[in-house]
């Protein structure tokens, strides 16, 4: 039984692996960042490939600013974490989707050529929200939630 | 029945004891701000903000709606400069926007014009300006012919910039090449109207 659910966890491992291509690049690195990539922690440097699922985490002198293949550009301030949580273009027909998560700090981002082909493909969540993006430049920011009691 | 009421009390605060131990207050959210900036090409779609039943469009330049921790989506109105001392350091981090050239093809074939070989270096300019430069080759066919022809044709053309790139030293792995077909064109025109215009390739630096 453990030895199944150890093979399983194994095959997903794979299948994520072999999909896995590029789907930007940093095009800006300062101060401390990092590009959390599975359980591998990659400091942030100005030519790194980006891919989907990757989470970008800066701290109190960090910033990162990605450009992704239809051309979307994204950048994270200081104190910031942001997930890429799904990026897929099609450069023929330039469908696609791209899904980010800012859990906290701040993010600037200007639209691509999937939003230009269909209104709302990126979509960019909050712990409260979510933003549909119908071609824009725009500015978001999420406080940390002050210190629980006890912590 | 004191007695059993004293028990009763004792076992709630027991209970809510043990749920405060297991089960942490459900955590507040921190206070959410999304602003809207002016395009630099002027034109704005917007943003639309959702927040379980509401619905919020922000689409005129520096709209912005503060989401409080508990609540309700607020427009709230900020001038750039609050804009600017709040995301300065976010904005300032930003990748330098993609330079875009058109450059044309001869009528069939996959080779340029004589003006648009001379465009190639503006492009080759523009790479070098960059620090780490990656591009996209986008090629466009015109409405002659069939889309299944145009869709090859248009890669072939973004494939022969590609070369052309590379024989001008450009790295092939910063350069990626799609081909649009006749999806995209540039003068809108009927089927089997042969348009030089169409008959192009963009390149993004980026």
């Amino acid at each position: 039984m453990g030895r199944n659910w150890v093979l399983a966890v194994c095959a997903v491992c794979f299948a994520t692996t072999a999909t896995s291509s590029e789907v930007g690049h940093i095009k800006v690195a300062k101060g401390a960042a990092v590009i959390q990539r599975g359980i591998d922690k990659i400091p942030a440097v100005a030519g790194m490939k980006i891919f989907a699922a990757d989470v970008i985490s800066t701290g109190a002198d960090g910033a990162v600013g990605v450009t992704f293949l239809d051309n979307s550009l994204i950048s994270t301030g200081p104190n910031s974490v942001f997930a890429i949580d799904q990026y897929i273009f099609d450069s023929t027909t330039h469908v696609g989707k791209f899904e980010g998560t800012l859990k906290k700090g701040t993010l600037a981002a200007i639209s691509g050529k999937m939003v230009t082909q269909v209104p709302e493909s990126m979509r960019i969540r909050t712990p409260s929200s979510i933003m549909g993006v119908r071609g824009t430049e725009f500015l978001v920011k999420v406080d940390e939630v002050p210190a629980l009691l006890g912590r | 029945m004191n007695g059993f009421q004293n028990l009763l009390t004792g076992i709630c605060a027991a209970a809510l004891l043990m749920a405060c131990a297991q089960a942490p207050m459900k955590p507040t959210l921190g206070d959410e701000l999304v602003v809207v900036l002016p395009g630099a090409g002027g034109k704005i779609g917007g943003v639309v903000v959702r927040r379980n039943d509401t619905e919020q469009v922000l689409d005129t330049p520096f709209a912005a709606s503060r989401i409080a921790s508990e609540g309700k989506p607020e427009s709230v109105s900020l001038t750039p400069e609050q804009v600017h001392n709040i995301f300065s350091a976010t904005v300032a981090a930003l990748p330098g926007r993609p330079a875009t050239f058109m450059l044309y093809f001869l009528e069939g074939k996959d080779e340029l014009t004589q003006a648009s070989n001379a465009e190639l270096a503006n492009v080759l300019d523009e790479i070098k300006r960059r620090p780490e430069p990656d591009l996209l080759v986008t090629g466009h066919a015109d409405n002659v012919g069939s889309d299944g022809f145009n869709d090859k044709l248009s890669l072939a053309r973004a494939e022969r910039m590609r070369d052309l790139l590379k024989s001008r030293g450009i790295a092939p792995e910063r350069i990626q090449v799609a081909g649009r077909g006749n999806r995209e064109l540039l003068v809108n025109t009927g089927k089997g109207v042969a348009e030089e215009r169409n008959r192009r390739v963009e390149i993004s630096v980026r």
